[in-house]
């Protein structure tokens, strides 16, 4: 869906999708860093399973709710990232205690 | 790092730094005024000038120079006295004008003697068959990415929909190498003719010219069908193609990316939560508070400037935060309002920046289709609330959203009726035959965005009110 | 459809207007919250013709506002008929739910599988073990087994609570149910049984002449053979009206609701339940405050940290929103119901505990009405002469 610019030299941030290594770069939020990833980043709803990805990237549609460093349903869009960074991609429901 | 407000109470708090908080707290600050701005993102600017500080798209001529306007805006205010925090979600504000603020998880409570609310806008709701399918996303999204992080599309993409946003995203995204398969253009044909009494405003406006250029660059490189009176979002799981009619024709292309925009409106959930007076704005088809020429709303003491005192643009933006701020120093340091530019001042520069706003909003009033669905279209996104279980509702006698949303659950999601409200407003107008006025609004409450359990228990308490809890 | 205001309707409303008719409908219940629509519904399953008036979509809702239990615990203490009411009630719950399930297809997700109050510390335990103790000494007190149990025995139906809790109150009849699908079942149910549900018609006149009952509301006036006032709070200015008598004492209450999450909590407590869609609501305070715009954080603190005393992993979850609720409390807390001596016909019902009698409301009381008369050895303890001769009015703001 995105690639990155070649404009864009901000230096390199490890961060790692269901414990898979991905490449994000600093300053971008985890959501951008997902959207970029090329990964199949989709969240599964807790009303009915559908899945979703983030539409509006600014903090109002909750589209972008992902597990970071094991707390769940944090608005992806909102955090930074940051090197060693533990992401999630949320199925249904949070689960107890995450 | 978790930085906390250095004081307990000042002279002004802003909320929301995109153009109009910017120029407030600056303008509060350099009056001399203990001044707060407190804003949720990760750095200064709010929408229109997102990542102004830290875009990686460093060639000026790609974002344009009215994005780097923002630039200086960024640096009066860090040349001032104000105090900055950035990820600092403001979660409740009460007509004491107390703050509730969340910093890293943990909330921080300040007290104001005004308080500025810039909370800007969001993408106007743009309830499709399919819009909630992954691929779709706002023009706002797109370009949030686009300058915060160069990011642009590169599968088959689709941008729909109409405004001048739709415009400036198009041309950025052409001049950064993305793809752009179709343009689809949902401006109705009638508002042409409507809009024309109001031209002359528009021709001798700053948008006329820039606008005008800009289309022919974006319209040079991508095929723009108009005239487009039906759209939808296809795939399973996945968008895989989008389907339209213009000029009575039905056409499906594939799609992997479908932006979506029909104009902004103002982002109303604190100010609502807050107990500010809003009135339905015919001509905007949305929800606008009620204030006085200083931007002061119905609640004493607080103000309201930018896009969420009504749509009007980012120049607008930062003249209402500038009156908004000088109002508050005539209020509290009068003797400081002489070295500030004065009111008439800026009263013409307000008038200057809204010339061809009323243009605007005719031409690019969004299509009844587009903002009332019908049927198996989802409503209310968080809940998965379709406009047919919104009649339904109606038909066993729910008179608004509130009731509706004891029936059905819409607006009780985390978005708290962000991106349903409008739409359960408009329908249920239809439906029963009344204006939106009449059908009115979701009661709002903090908190306005959520918080942990943790952080609301660590909130302090009183003997007074453990008493109104344990009763045995 | 029936046509029944004898005054211009709004225009483009489905409704049309008509020429007046006497006495359209048999019964007209004012107040179309839980307790009016529970009665209406009774009411309209037994053949009635039935009205509803209500007020519109802003108005203080407890049938909006309430904590969905269906319980039985501590119920009754001073008023050993309550304990009884309570516990018919509880058991009718079930055939109200499969009525409504079969009726509309709605499933009230009822839930009666027993439960708890727990406390935190020794202090609180002690506290509500004298409480239970109270309980089973009231003369003409129903067993419904109500016991304390130790933090271990609690442990085992709540295996997630934390070192603080130190046992509680359980009682096996407790239960809650999904209650706003249950308003909303009620509502459908209204269209089957041919219910005219007329809102934003709040009443301010009731008169009577000619063997019916006139009601008086801002899209004109509606006539009826009874009536039943279930206009919660409200009852107290409406009841004098037809020499009736309604004291109440409303208190407000606030609730915090979570996002959801997976099923942890299997049974409900007092302060705390899951609900069937997976949020957790956690209450309650009362206080004496009108209000329900205006929230304090400090009392939803206090009720949040007691609530991650009682579970520690809830500390993560966001709380998505909190509102508050003016509580529907007759004077001394217990029900009123009663009927007219001078205006034969017009009755009075309201109650604090509306999810829980729902199912009498349904059953007993629309029986009742149908009937056009209570039964004292079910419902007399219940009337207002409990309080000792019509007085005004108490300043509670209603």
């Amino acid at each position: 869906m995105f690639r990155r610019s070649e404009q864009d030299k901000r230096p390199n941030v490890q961060i790692f999708v269901d414990g898979v290594a991905v490449a994000a770069r600093q300053g971008d939020t985890v959501s951008a860093a997902l959207l970029a990833s090329g990964r199949d980043v989709r969240r599964s709803t807790a009303v009915s399973g559908a899945p979703r990805l983030p539409y509006c990237m600014m903090g109002v549609c909750f589209d972008c709710l992902v597990t970071i460093d094991g707390v769940g349903n944090r608005q992806g869009c909102l955090v930074p990232v940051a090197d060693g960074m533990q992401v999630e991609i949320q199925k249904g429901k949070r689960e107890i205690g995450k | 790092m978790t930085v906390a407000p250095k004081r307990e109470a000042y002279d002004v708090v802003v909320i929301g730094a995109g153009p109009a908080g910017l120029a407030a707290a600056a303008t509060s600050a350099e009056a001399g005024l203990s001044t707060l701005l407190l804003d949720e993102n990760i750095g200064p600017g709010g929408q229109v000038f997102r990542a102004i500080a830290s875009t990686p798209v460093t060639e000026r001529n790609q974002l344009g120079a009215d994005y780097w306007a923002g630039a200086d805006l960024v640096q009066a205010l860090r040349a001032s006295s104000a105090e900055v925090i950035h990820r600092a979600t403001v979660w409740s504000l009460d007509r004491n004008l107390e703050i509730a603020v969340s910093i890293g998880g943990a909330s921080a409570f300040v007290k104001a003697q005004r308080v500025i609310l810039a909370t800007g806008a969001l993408e106007r709701p743009f309830p499709i068959p399919g819009w909630t399918l992954p691929g779709v996303m706002t023009a706002g999204a797109a370009q949030t990415v686009l300058k915060s992080s160069a990011l642009v599309p590169d599968g088959r993409t689709v941008i729909a929909g109409q405004g001048p946003l739709l415009w400036l995203l198009a041309a950025q995204i052409l001049r950064l190498g993305g793809r752009i398969d179709r343009i689809l253009d949902t401006t109705e044909r009638g508002n042409y003719f409507a809009a024309l009494p109001h031209a002359f405003g528009f021709l001798t406006s700053p948008y006329f010219a820039k606008g005008l250029s800009m289309m022919r660059e974006v319209k040079a490189k991508v095929q723009v069908v108009s005239g487009v009176t039906e759209l939808s979002a296809c795939g399973e799981g996945q968008l895989a193609s989008v389907s339209y009619v213009a000029g009575g024709k039905r056409e499906t292309i594939p799609a992997d990316l479908l932006l979506l925009h029909q104009g902004v409106v103002p982002n109303v959930n604190l100010a609502m939560a807050a107990g500010v007076e809003h009135r339905w704005d015919e001509l905007q088809l949305c929800w606008s508070p009620v204030l006085d020429a200083n931007g002061a709303s119905s609640v004493a003491g607080i103000a309201i400037a930018g896009d969420g005192a009504g749509i009007g643009g980012a120049n607008a933006a930062v003249v209402r935060g500038r009156i908004a701020a000088r109002a508050a120093v005539e209020a509290l340091a009068p003797a400081a309002a002489a070295t500030l530019t004065s009111m008439a001042a800026l009263r013409a520069d307000l008038a200057r920046a809204e010339r061809g706003r009323v243009f605007l909003d005719t031409l690019f009033r969004p299509a009844q289709q587009f903002r009332i669905p019908t049927g198996d279209t989802i409503v209310c996104r968080c809940e998965e609330v379709t406009a047919k279980d919104v009649l339904d509702s109606v038909a066993i006698g729910a008179t608004g959203p509130n009731q509706l949303k004891a029936y059905r659950r819409t607006g009780m999601g985390p978005c708290q009726g962000r991106l349903c409200g409008l739409t359960v407003t408009e329908l249920m107008a239809q439906a029963r035959g009344k204006t939106p006025q009449e059908i009115g609004y979701y009661r709002l409450r903090a908190p306005v965005k959520p918080i942990t359990l943790a952080e609301l228990a660590a909130v302090p308490k009183s003997e007074a009110d453990v008493k109104a809890v344990v009763r045995g | 459809m029936s046509k029944a205001f004898s005054s211009e309707v709004d225009a483009g409303s489905r409704k049309e207007n008509a020429s007046k008719q006497k006495s359209e409908y048999d019964v007209a219940v004012v107040g179309g919250g839980l307790l009016g629509s529970a009665i209406a519904w009774g009411l309209g399953r037994l053949g009635k013709r039935v009205a509803v008036l209500d007020e519109g979509d802003i108005t203080k809702r407890a049938s909006r506002a309430n904590f969905a239990l269906v319980w039985v615990q501590s119920k009754g203490l001073g008023m050993p008929a309550y304990t009884v009411w309570t516990v018919q009630a509880s058991q009718a719950w079930g055939r109200l739910a499969s009525e409504l399930k079969q009726q509309t297809g709605l499933d009230v997700s009822l839930q009666q599988n027993g439960g708890f109050h727990l406390t935190l510390g020794e202090d609180e335990f002690g506290q509500r073990a004298e409480l239970v103790k109270r309980m089973h000494n009231q003369v003409g007190a129903a067993d419904y087994k109500m016991e304390m149990l130790s933090a271990s025995e609690v442990k085992k139906s709540l295996p997630l609570i934390g070192p603080e809790v130190s046992g509680g109150s359980y009682c096996p009849l407790d239960g809650h149910v999904n209650s706003l699908r249950t308003f909303r079942a009620f509502h459908t149910g209204f269209i089957a049984f041919g219910i005219d549900y007329f809102p934003e018609r709040p009443v301010s006149a009731i008169s009577k002449s000619g063997g019916e009952f006139r009601l008086t509301t801002p899209k004109g006036e509606l006539g009826a053979a009874k009536i039943v006032l279930a206009a919660g709070n409200a009852n107290q200015t409406l009841a004098p009206m037809v020499g009736l008598y309604a004291p109440m004492g409303p208190t407000r209450g606030q609730i915090v609701v979570t996002e959801r999450t997976m099923p942890f909590l299997p049974h409900p407590l007092t302060t705390i339940r899951q609900t069937d869609e997976g949020t957790v609501m956690i209450g309650d305070s009362k206080e004496d405050e009108l209000d329900d715009r205006a929230l304090k954080h400090s009392i939803s603190a206090v009720m949040t940290d007691r609530a991650q005393r009682m579970f520690p992993h809830l500390s993560r979850l966001n709380v998505v929103r909190s509102w508050a609720g003016i509580r529907v409390m007759p004077q001394d807390g217990f029900p009123i119901y009663d009927q007219s001596e001078t205006h034969p016909g017009a009755f009075v019902a309201c109650c604090h505990s509306g999810v829980t009698l729902a199912s009498n409301h349904a059953f007993e009381i629309a029986r009742m009405v149908a009937q056009g008369a209570l039964e004292p050895e079910l419902v007399g303890a219940f009337s207002a002469s409990r309080f000792g001769g019509a007085g005004a009015a108490n300043n509670s703001g209603y």
